[in-house]
């Protein structure tokens, strides 16, 4: 199982195996295991984070070898093609995995207080096992086949985590949303690995790498077909509809979604496939303009929303369009957006566990016209979300400032209006957060007489405080250093941030981004909540109108298909229908001979006889 | 000899045969027509064997009335078991069989 890879990288199976096997374990005990499956369940992401650590010590101490490959078995054989069940442990894969396990752990913790009173926690702890190790098989895997496994994964549990509620019809019909919306972005994925294997023959990453450099037209639509998944999985525009939508879940759902195992993949995708887009010019403009047409949806939608976590929600996605826009910037962008997403995933899962904490206390209740004041009766939750917040919208040398900054930066290298808008999106983030902030924590109680808000437990304290360490310093500690470890997979970009204090107008203009945006928030939303009916706002709490055009999309193939339907009714099935009415008929008119009377029979005895004779005769002349 | 006569009055017995047998209703009249064109077949084969000079013909002329007494016992049992149950000879009565 190793494949000659020594150490603690020669065990990467485990890292997908251990949780396989523990949600296995847990789906299959029964009852008996209701008692201690939760823990069993930590267990299983948290044994592979330890695991992830020693192989990210043996990669400093090795610091000569960029990837390693641990092949399994053949997995597939046929024809020409051939894919391997093997990993790729390198730089991009390996901080994957630690965010994964990292964050992804401290989310499960946080989940066995969180479902304490849920009389399905065992299974939830099921359902999160597979989506963490679908998770690190996508980020682990040295080819595209194999990726998809864990991509289709990935989706799967998603959907039995969305909908692990099902007896509310709103969440299972979130949880279709999610899966058919994400069935679209497959399709993508699909159709590039088809293409890739009839130009390279092969969807390994190292065989397709240097295979694509000088490509033709086909590279751009496999950029571009690549894209698609990418949007799909990471709810970017056009198939941005179903995130929203995927609040209906626990809570610790929505965290790991949106910090660790999903909505990231796509990114993920995106970089791991840099060698198909610094070839193609169009798909990287594609990803780009994605990226920011996306980031200013989500920091929009996120204006208008009373659900607390739906304007996290548009939060997310507004934060991975600048991912993708940073992706779509090519080596000068891409490390930045694995930059942002690790820091994003910290403070993300920060902000969605304070929200979850809220909700626990208020009877989960998620309108946060119902709650005000909060910062009095739960400090703690107060506190490490103003962390996340901070670290969001990018107040300085909190996490955000960094990462996000740095993409500003890029964007604006690659083109003004690029830049201007990312750097609008920045004003709006600010806005929404700091609505969201002070409809939540100030300003007078709202809550109802028979909501008694509490502080969380310290088991759900605890993931929450680290995480807010983590929001505060990711951006700081990894600022010198993620450029310089991602290098072998992004590509050298040509300038390399050297010091923690370098300030550029890029700088200057995302503070006066940030103090603009709070500055707003503050004015609109300092006596508590206003009117907001205004028509911006309308269309944002409408989604703007992606639901609309899901329907009409829907409507539209709904046409389609009642259309083939028709045709299969009328021309196959009446086809079918008609063969076997002919033959019905011929043999109810031959039945008809055969009526029971005997004088009958014995004329077509006599006239048969005689046709017989007749013949006989005629034949004996002619011949 | 001339055998043209016996023939032609075979082949009118056998034509006689027929028409009874595709006119007449009563299961015992119908009986009797076959046997009409069972012995209109015996006179052609008894007229070719004595024209050609072998006795073949004539032998099976004995076999045709052999097997034609043996299908006159079967048959009249079936006619008296329907005539009995349906009490009647009439062959169109006896049609149930196709149900």
């Amino acid at each position: 199982m190793t494949g000659g890879v020594t150490g603690a990288v020669g065990l990467a199976w485990l890292l997908v195996l251990i949780p396989f096997a523990v949600a296995a374990v847990l789906l299959l005990i029964g009852r008996v295991g209701d008692r201690w499956g939760h823990w069993l369940g930590v267990a299983g992401l948290v044994v592979p984070f330890g695991l992830a650590v020693a192989m990210l010590v043996q990669m400093l101490a090795n610091s000569g070898v960029e990837s390693y490959f641990v092949k399994w078995f053949v997995w597939l054989q046929a024809g020409s093609l051939r894919v391997d069940a093997g990993l790729q442990v390198d730089h991009l894969s390996l901080a994957f995995v630690l965010l994964v396990t990292g964050v992804g752990s401290l989310i499960f913790i946080y989940a066995v207080a969180y479902m304490a009173h849920d009389p399905g926690r065992r299974r939830f702890f099921g359902f999160l096992n597979i989506f963490a190790g679908s998770m690190l098989l996508l980020v682990l895997a040295d080819n595209y086949a194999l990726l998809f496994v864990g991509w289709e994964g990935v989706g799967l549990a998603s959907y039995l985590l969305i909908g692990f509620w099902q007896q509310k019809q709103s969440a299972a019909l979130a949880a279709k949303k999610a899966f058919i919306m994400n069935r679209i972005g497959d399709l993508g994925l699909l159709s590039a690995m088809a293409l890739l294997f009839s130009h390279v023959g092969s969807v390994n990453f190292v065989a397709v790498g240097p295979s694509v450099a000088g490509g033709g037209a086909w590279v751009g639509l496999v950029g571009c077909l690549l894209l698609l998944a990418a949007c799909g999985k990471s709810a970017q525009f056009p198939l941005q509809s179903w995130l929203l939508d995927a609040m209906e879940g626990p809570t610790p759902v929505s965290a790991l979604i949106h910090a660790a195992t999903m909505v990231t993949a796509g990114v993920y995708l995106v970089v791991r496939s840099q060698f198909v887009f610094t070839v193609s010019e169009v798909a990287m403009w594609a990803v780009a303009i994605v990226g920011v047409v996306t980031l200013l949806m989500g920091a929009w939608i996120g204006t208008a929303k009373a659900d607390i976590k739906k304007v996290l929600a548009g939060s997310t996605m507004s934060q991975i369009g600048y991912m993708m826009l940073a992706a779509g910037l090519g080596p000068a962008g891409a490390a930045f957006a694995i930059f942002h997403l690790l820091t994003h995933g910290a403070f993300k899962a920060n902000l969605f566990l304070g929200a979850g904490s809220v909700m626990h206390a208020t009877n989960d209740d998620v309108n946060m016209m119902h709650f005000g004041a909060l910062r009095k009766v739960m400090p703690w939750t107060f506190l490490t979300f103003a962390c996340g917040t901070l670290a969001l919208i990018g107040f300085p040398f909190i996490s955000g400032y960094y990462s996000k900054d740095h993409i500003i930066t890029a964007a604006f290298d690659k083109s003004p209006v690029l830049g201007a808008l990312a750097l609008l999106g920045a004003v709006v983030t600010a806005y929404y957060m700091t609505r969201l902030v002070i409809l939540t924590f100030f300003g007078e109680k709202r809550w109802g007489d028979d909501v008694h808000p509490h502080e969380a437990p310290g088991l759900m304290l605890v993931p929450m405080v680290i995480l807010a360490v983590a929001s505060l310093g990711a951006g700081a500690f990894l600022n010198n250093h993620i450029v310089g470890w991602l290098a072998p997979v992004t590509g050298e970009p040509p300038e390399v941030p050297s010091s923690l204090f370098e300030f550029t107008w890029v700088t200057g203009a995302a503070f006066g981004a940030l103090v603009i945006g709070v500055l707003a928030g503050w004015l609109v939303y300092r006596r508590g909540p206003v009117n907001e009916s205004n028509f911006l706002l309308r269309a944002a709490d409408a989604e703007l109108g992606a639901n609309a055009v899901n329907d009409v999309v829907v409507l539209a193939s709904d046409g389609v298909t009642d259309s083939v339907g028709v045709v299969d009714r009328y021309l196959v099935d009446g086809g079918a229908r008609g063969i076997y009415r002919a033959g019905m008929g011929l043999s109810t008119w031959i039945r008809g001979l055969q009526n029971g009377k005997v004088r009958s029979y014995g004329l077509m005895m006599a006239v048969g006889v005689v046709v017989i004779m007749v013949a006989v005769v005629v034949a004996g002349q002619v011949i | 000899m001339n055998e043209n006569y016996y023939l032609v009055l075979a082949a009118i017995l056998f034509a006689i045969g027929v028409a009874g047998f595709l006119t007449r209703r009563n299961a015992l009249l119908i009986f009797m027509s076959i046997e009409l064109m069972l012995n209109a077949a015996n006179l052609t084969l008894v007229t070719f064997a004595d024209a050609v000079g072998d006795l073949t013909g004539q032998i099976m002329a004995f076999f045709v009335m052999v097997v034609a007494a043996a299908e006159v016992v079967v048959g009249l049992a079936i006619i008296i078991t329907i005539a009995r149950s349906l009490h009647t000879a009439s062959i169109d009565a006896s049609s149930w069989l196709r149900r």
